[in-house]
Formats: C-alpha cells, structure tokens, sequence
C-alpha cells in the first residue's frame, strides 16, 4: 500500500460488493415476485440478468431482493423498482432482456420504461 | 455479485452452540439448490445478542433470525433464499411487527446503543481484509501517516477525551505523550488483552469481530510515539481471537499495511501475537510485559513507569483492546463527534458484557453517562421470572456493586468512583433478590485467592484471611467484631499491595460491606442468610399441612433425608413426610420435585 488514493480505489471496489448488506435508505431495491406462479412464469432468469447487470455496471446502491406473491399472477414475472422518494414502478411480464434494458434506462438513467409497467400493460 | 449475504455469527458463544455446523449446512444447502452464485455466506463476528444465539442476519432484507438449528437450515434455504419468503417462526420477536419486519437497530436492545469500539462487529467477516477496508478501515492510518505529524495524532487523541477502557480510566492521550516524549533507540507498542474477570467477554468479541482495527490502531500508536514493533498479549483461551488476529496481521503485512515504509511515509511497524497462560494478574500492565519477555508474570513497583522502562527496558505504552478499539474512529471522524458523546470527563462510548440474572444476556455498547436502569430495563430487557433487581455487580473482581437504590446513577468513572465502585474492564453482572450479597463477595475473594500471584505480601496473605472470615460468617460463626476486622483489613490490602490485583481485591468486600451491611449482620446475628444462598445457614422443612403425601421429595432426595410421619393433614388421604435435618444435605432437589410448594427453606 503506496498511497491513499490506492486504499480508496479498494474501498470503492471492496464496498460495491457489500452493497446487499446496506440497510441505509440510500439504497434503490429491485424486488423480484419469486412465488410459485412467478418462478413457473420464469422469474428466476428475470433476477440473474438484474444481478448480472448491475454488476456489470458496478452500481453501488442498488440491491436485488425477492418477494412472495404479489396477488397478479397473470403478470408474473413481476419486478418492482422501489427508488428512495420517489413512487414505486411496477414492471411486469418481465424477461431477461426486458430486465437488462431495465437496468439501464431506469437505473442508470432515470427513465422508467413505460410501456413494460403494469399501467400500460393492463390497459 | 451476491444478491444476497448471509451473516451468521462466528463469534465464541454462537460457536459453541453450533454455528459452525449452520455455516456448514447452509454452504450444502445452497448448493444444492444451485444458488452458490447468488448467496454469499459469512461468518462474522459477535452481533452482541449472545443470548439469542446461535445468530444469522439475511441480507438484503435483513431478516434476524435468533436460536437457529441446523435442522432450520432446509427450511431457511428452500423459503426464504430461494423463494423470497421469510421464515416467520425463527424471526426474533422483537423485529417482528404485523406483516413487516423491523430493522434490527429499532429493536429495544439496539436501538439505544452506539456502536463506536463494536462498529464492524456482526457487520463484516473478519478473516478478510477487504470488508474491513469498505467499511473505511485503514482511512485513520493514511490520514496520519500522510497528513498528521505524531505531535498532531496525539493532540486529537488527547481532545477526544478518551480514557482507558481497561478499567482505571487513565487519559489515552497522555499516555501516549509521555512516551513519545522519552527518547530511545526502540520503543514498543503492547495490546493488552488479556481479559481476565469472570464474566467479560469485550474485548475477546471486539478482536473474533474486527481484528483489523487494532491492527490499524496499534499502528497509529506506534507512528504517534515513536515504536516501530508491537506486542498483543491474548489469552490462549481465546482461540478464535487467536487465529483471526494471526489473519489480520498475515493479510495486512501482504497488502503493506503492515512492515516496512507503510504508505510510502518511511514508517515501518511490526507486530507480534504473544499468547497468555491464563493468569488473572498478567492483565496488570507491568506482569503483563514481565511474561513477553518470557518471565514468570509478576507484577514490579512503579515508577519507573512503562513510558519510562517497559517491555525490555524499552519506553512502551499500552493501552486495552477497547481503548485501541476506538483510535480509528477518533481519527477519522474528529475528536470533537467522539468527545460530543458521554458526560462531562467521561467521553464516548463504553462496551459491557451483560450476564447473570437479565434476559439479554450479551454485549453492549452505550454512550457514557446511560444510567444502569436504561442498561438493565431497556437494552437488558430486564430481569427474568418476574425476581426483583437487586444490585450489579460491576468490574469483576476489582469493582463493587451498585445496588437497586442508586440504579438512576449514569454509568461514568468518576460516577462508579464516587460511590465506591469502578468501571472496570466492562463486565456487567446483573444479581436479583435470590443473590446472597456475602456469598457474591465470597465468590469474588476465592477467585483473587486463587489469583494471587504470590509475589506481595498483603495480598497474598491478606485476601487468604478475608476469604477465611467470610466463609467464617457465611457457616454461621462469625461475629459482630468479626465485621469490623474485615473492613480493616480491607483497607490495609489495599493500600499495602504491590499492584492493582491486591489494591483492588477487596473492593468487592467493601461495596458489600458499605450496601448491604444488614445481609452481613443477618448472617452474624441471627444465623441465617436472607437469599437462602448459604446452605451452612439454611434448613428445609415440610410444611405438613400442605403436603399432599405424594413422595416425590422422598423419590428425589439423595441422601435418604426424607421419610413419612403419621399426620394426615385435614383433606388430604396420605399422611405427610418430614425431613430429617441431620440427614439433609441441603441440596434443594425436595424444594424444587414438590408439586404443592409444600416444602420451604429457611
């Protein structure tokens, strides 16, 4: 250990990998509805490409979570993005792709997709 | 990346009630269910509640599921890892509220605690370096390597207003300074953890939880006053510390954390684990450095002082685990956030090892100046089965007791001083009313008898006599003159010992003597003992016209004590037993196997 620049680009890194362990209310938390309709429905390829993703990204404040059944099986999979003070999304049929795309418009950018949430959808 | 950690808690009293087989179970678990890529598994450190152990926290949920078995662990991976569905039944009471779940910190035993010396305890997984560097660790050794001059690292130290947690409160600072101050070829840094009292268990939980910190702090130390080498004496009965401390020093030397020219500064530090034999007087700090350098541990007349002569003749300075616990904060954050918690000269935070009669048996930290009502009621939870409180035990076998009238005094130094007591290293021991207060100082002498290491006279013989006239007035022969000759010798141990072991050995005498001097006299005048503690002083009898004939007090007494009378008591059918009170050992085992409450002890 040379300097503290290089002490912190290891916190940095070292931190990204804690970030499930953060119970501050910084955090964004994508839910992912894993009941029995929701994994029958293919949930579980639906979480790995979230966690893929953000790891790809390296996010830092983000964590994946699961859940029991929502009470909309016909949608399932369902994913709820809930953002520190803003309103809940709810995401639905999701797919493995749709979850990337996801990832970066909403996350990253701050646009939820629309035409994937439950209002466009049940219409 | 890992979706999800599992933390569950490696520390000393979740291992031995099995954690390790959980954390084995779980691994298997997980495989099984093709989750390995997902769930993380880490075994931390003591999250403090030892009293719901064996301990898991489910992140990101952070689900706190208490007294897990391994029989729970198929459960926990099939419902709530790999389907999302928390395991209700095993969720600690306290965090479960309607259909949400409390975070742990709103918990009443958390929620008025501040984590300062125990921060990364049951956060972070010990054995890896890198956890402890996330959570900011080794930010405090750049900043005065790369930033502060040694004069400047103490003066923070010395506005932080900490002072030693080991017991007798000395400023840490100052410490520090009159070692920089002395000038010499090689000067030394000594840990010393070698916790001894019955009944504490601080710094073992903060070394199991976050070894790295006083790797960081003892480094700090070193740079501060001038020592390039360091000791941490720990006891061999702590083998988890042990081993992680050996992990801590091992990964920092790789990561030059540790060793020669650390952050490019030109400072080199060295340390060393050197393992204790057990012996209660090697905490005292001189005996201590005695058995490093590889001496019979015995404790030698100060001046000079260790700033002075230490450890190989050298100036050394030594502070206790907790007190090096809280150097990286102090660092980081400003001595101003650590001064602006505890009382007017007691500042910051204060670890207590919680135990004897109280539901949450464990570790706490508490801002100074929380007053031992909020200790006991609040974070305590209370005393179990409804028994009135009746005094804490405080310091081990160097302090006194705070009994149930002062339990509004907020805990400080010069608090527990003022009413004769002391901080001591932290052990906290909680008594109710069937706690005999002569038995407790008995229980506290037999164990400085044993400890005595011989070398002063007023100790070794004079705590000898003191236990012989407690067991003298515990068996029913003492007498009123006896009371008086106890308080005397008291005062003479103390004040003629060579070291803190037998200046202090007869506080617990003292605080007894001073609180609850009419336990001491019911047992000198009218022969009995109060809490019914001291079988010499106790008969049990059948109270006939309750007893039911039944025989269960017959079927369980061990010595045969116990045979049937002719009476039959109005409405009953079969006569009543009695007990033969030259036959009785006074075991209790007739007490507790009687149905009626028929029998009583008095």
């Amino acid at each position: 250990m040379k300097s503290i620049e290089e002490l912190m680009a290891l916190r940095d890194a070292a931190k990204a990998k804690m970030t499930a362990r953060d119970d501050s209310t910084e955090i964004t938390r994508i839910v992912v509805g894993m009941a029995t309709c929701g994994i029958a429905a293919g949930a579980r390829p639906v979480m790995n490409s979230f966690v893929e993703e953000i790891a790809k990204r390296n996010l830092s404040n983000v964590t994946v979570a699961q859940t029991g059944c929502i009470g909309m099986c016909q949608y399932e999979p369902i994913v709820e993005v809930l953002e520190p003070g803003k309103e809940k999304v709810t995401y639905v049929n999701m797919t493995a792709e749709k979850a990337a795309k996801v990832v970066v418009d909403h996350i990253v950018n701050g646009n939820p997709v629309t035409e994937y949430t439950v209002g466009a959808v049940a219409k | 990346m890992y979706r999800s950690h599992v933390l569950v808690c490696g520390g000393t009293g979740c291992t031995s009630s099995n954690s390790p087989a959980i954390i084995e179970a779980l691994e298997k678990e997980i495989k099984a269910k093709g989750l390995e890529e997902e769930v993380k598994v880490i075994r931390t450190g003591c999250f403090g509640l030892c009293a719901l152990g064996p301990i898991m926290i489910v992140y990101p949920e952070g689900c706190f599921y208490s007294e897990v078995k391994v029989e729970d662990v198929p459960e926990i991976v099939e419902e709530h890892l790999l389907k999302g569905r928390m395991v209700k039944r095993l969720l600690y009471d306290e965090t479960v509220h309607g259909q949400e779940v409390k975070p742990l910190k709103e918990t009443q035993f958390y929620k008025k605690q501040h984590r300062i010396a125990l921060r990364n305890c049951g956060v972070i997984n010990p054995e890896d370096i890198n956890e402890y560097i996330a959570y900011d660790g080794y930010q405090a050794l750049a900043k005065c390597l790369t930033e502060l001059t040694p004069e400047q690292v103490i003066q923070i130290v010395k506005d932080s207003g900490l002072r030693g947690r080991g017991g007798g409160g000395f400023p840490t600072g100052l410490k520090w300074s009159f070692t920089a101050a002395n000038k010499a070829d090689q000067k030394y840094v000594v840990c010393n953890a070698d916790e001894g009292d019955p009944g504490a268990f601080m710094d073992r939980s903060v070394l199991e939880g976050d070894p790295h910190c006083i790797v960081e702090a003892m480094t700090i130390c070193g740079y501060a006053t001038g020592a390039t080498e360091g000791y941490i004496y720990v006891r061999a009965e702590y083998p988890i510390a042990v081993k992680r401390l050996q992990i801590a020093i091992d990964q920092a030397k790789e990561m030059g954390l540790l060793g020669k020219n650390i952050f490019g500064s030109g400072f080199d530090f060295d340390l060393h684990v050197k393992l204790g034999a057990g012996a209660f007087v090697c905490g005292e700090e001189t005996a201590l450095m005695t058995s490093i350098e590889g001496n019979r541990g015995e404790p030698r007349p100060r001046p000079p002082y260790p700033a002075v002569k230490g450890l190989f003749g050298k100036p050394t300075t030594e502070n206790n685990v907790e007190t090096f616990a809280n150097i990286p904060t102090i660092i980081r954050e400003g001595a101003e956030f650590f001064a602006s918690m505890g009382t007017e000269k007691s500042k910051g935070t204060k670890v207590f090892a919680l135990g004897g009669k109280i539901a949450n048996t464990g570790l706490v930290e508490i801002p100074m100046g929380t007053t031992l009502r909020e200790i006991i009621e609040e974070i305590g939870g209370g005393i179990p089965n409804g028994k009135k409180f009746k005094a804490a035990q405080t310091g081990g076998p160097s302090g006194g007791c705070i009994p149930a009238s002062l339990i509004d005094t907020p805990i400080d130094y010069d608090n527990l001083t003022a009413i004769g007591c002391m901080m001591g290293s932290g052990g906290l021991i909680v008594m109710d009313e069937d706690n005999c207060m002569v038995d407790i100082a008995k229980f506290f002498l037999n164990f400085t008898v044993d400890e005595s290491c011989g070398k002063c006279t007023p100790c070794r013989i004079g705590t000898r006599r003191l236990l012989e006239m407690l067991d003298k007035i515990t068996s029913g022969k003492g007498t009123l003159e006896d009371l008086d000759k106890l308080e005397e010798l008291c005062y003479y141990i103390k004040e003629n010992s060579l070291c803190g072991l037998g200046q202090t050995a007869p506080n617990p005498v003292l605080a007894t003597l001073k609180f609850f001097r009419d336990e001491y006299i019911s047992h000198v005048v009218d022969k009995k003992c109060p809490a019914g503690v001291c079988k010499d002083l106790l008969t049990y009898k059948v109270v006939k016209d309750n007893c039911f004939g039944c025989g269960m007090c017959a079927k369980q007494c061990p010595a045969s004590a116990i045979t049937r009378t002719d009476y039959v008591a109005p409405g009953k059918k079969l006569a009543a037993f009695e007990i033969d009170a030259n036959k009785c050992v006074k075991c209790g085992a007739c007490e507790s196997a009687c149905r009626f409450k028929a029998i009583v002890k008095e």
